[in-house]
């Protein structure tokens, strides 16, 4: 039973399985992002307070999801190379860190273009924005520490205890629109219950959530690729799999 | 002779604390830093006491995050620089009660004669001294947990030859909530509602991180030392 587990530790392998999973990660986030752009941007209806300019949420609120996402894959991976040894962890690890650190760049990005017109600003020192920022920083963090080290795989175990003692600030982040009064809407999706937002609204957010979970999928396994023959370059196979 | 592993963190704390009243210019220079950055605040933004007081626990805090940082550099370094870490690691003792005894020491040399000096900084910047006792408080469970955390940055960049900024890169971002909550608890106080709500936060994230941050200070030792 735990033999597909075991092979996922193998350098070679994941090399060729990841090259098998691009394409029908791409595809399916090439359907699911057209559609959901398609359905937000052309038929849902115009929110009742903010007019047509609430439809950046559908490129938004997705990137903020996988921003703290793609963390906790990261740091899920790199305990994973901590405790059992594993190799393909900490490769993970590093695959994942420049997405996670694109997708907050741009959820804050972005959520500053939404915030002039809303609000009138393009920044405000509220809970919500600041610890998306301090994530960022987090991110950076993991990505410096990492490349600090002479030695990769020094760097490597480094990378992976901060990333997994950073963990703790993943809840603040999430829950600091609860905690604190915020100028940034509460949580409209995610609640037990009846979700907070109309279900028109809500198909395409869901469908884009969806195909940014497979675009980040089909971006992981191409940098693991890359990642793979870096680390691995000394091996004969990589010799053999390059000059095939 | 075999030492417990009570007796052996006594005596690392006591060696610690006697390296640095050895040198006392350490010990100080953090503190005088902590001075002047605080007077280098109403330089730079008001001169009015009334303006002051209401940004007063926010730069409290922030010198305060900032001086500490300043002498977190030096906490594994030394030691681990001339090998007496390794003789430690090498003791028999665990590592973790080392890693607690050094961190102890650090905060008592540290975090807790800066809040020693705090009541004076504070009166400059008009804080009214009903408020000290929460100020106090929280500066005392902030500056701890601040050690513990500083112990495992330290722990992950004792091997690099320019850690220093690195050191800043990775606590700062992990000292987040211990701003919010502390600021938060003396600005309580100082406008005159209760800052219970604060304080507790506070002193969940001190127990937190004196049971957690020592094993990671160490597992990050193992990482960089051996």
């Amino acid at each position: 039973m735990w033999t597909w587990f075991y092979r996922l530790a193998s350098p070679p392998y994941v090399y060729r399985v990841a090259a098998l999973w691009i394409p029908w990660f791409l595809t399916a986030a090439a359907i699911t992002i057209g559609c959901g752009l398609i359905d937000g941007l052309g038929f849902a209806p115009p929110d009742y307070q903010q007019g047509d300019a609430f439809r950046i949420i559908y490129v938004h609120v997705p990137s903020a999801w996988m921003s703290e996402f793609t963390y906790a894959c990261m740091a899920v991976a790199g305990a994973i190379g901590l405790i059992w040894r594993i190799k393909m962890g900490h490769a993970v690890a590093a695959a994942a860190a420049p997405i996670g650190a694109s997708f907050t760049l741009a959820a804050l990005v972005t959520g500053s273009l939404w915030g002039r017109p809303m609000w009138g600003t393009y920044w405000a020192w509220d809970p919500r924005l600041t610890t998306e920022l301090i994530l960022l920083f987090l991110y950076v963090g993991v990505m410096s520490l990492r490349s600090a080290f002479e030695d990769p795989a020094r760097g490597d175990r480094a990378a992976a205890l901060l990333s997994v003692v950073g963990v703790v600030n993943l809840p603040i982040i999430h829950y600091s629109v609860v905690w604190w009064n915020s100028l940034h809407q509460g949580a409209t999706v995610a609640k037990l219950g009846k979700p907070d937002i109309e279900l028109s609204m809500l198909w395409p957010l869901l469908s884009m959530m969806l195909g940014f979970m497979c675009f980040y999928a089909a971006v992981l396994c191409i940098r693991l690729r890359g990642e793979i023959l870096d680390r691995e370059r000394q091996a004969t196979w990589v010799r053999e799999a390059v000059k095939s | 002779m075999k030492v417990g592993a009570w007796q052996a963190m006594t005596l690392v704390v006591r060696r610690e604390l006697c390296l640095s009243f050895r040198r006392p210019e350490q010990l100080l220079q953090p503190l005088v830093f902590f001075l002047i950055v605080t007077t280098l605040f109403p330089l730079g933004l008001s001169l009015q006491l009334s303006a002051l007081r209401d940004m007063a626990p926010g730069v409290l805090w922030v010198a305060a995050l900032l001086s500490s940082l300043l002498s977190l550099d030096s906490l594994f370094k030394s030691d681990a620089d001339d090998g007496t870490l390794e003789q430690l690691a090498l003791s028999g003792q665990g590592l973790t009660v080392i890693v607690i005894a050094k961190t102890l020491a650090h905060w008592l040399v540290s975090g807790a004669a800066l809040v020693l000096v705090s009541p004076l900084v504070a009166t400059a910047l008009g804080i009214p001294p009903e408020a000290f006792a929460t100020m106090l408080l929280s500066l005392g469970l902030g500056t701890l947990t601040l050690s513990w955390l500083g112990a495992i940055g330290a722990g992950l960049t004792v091997g690099l030859r320019r850690g220093n900024v690195l050191l800043s890169l990775i606590v700062l971002p992990l000292a987040m909530p211990l701003l919010i909550f502390g600021a938060g608890a003396t600005d309580h106080a100082v406008s005159g509602t209760s800052a219970a709500g604060a304080l507790y936060f506070l002193a969940a994230l001190c127990v937190f991180t004196c049971t957690l941050a020592p094993f990671a200070a160490t597992a990050a030792l193992r990482i960089t030392l051996d």
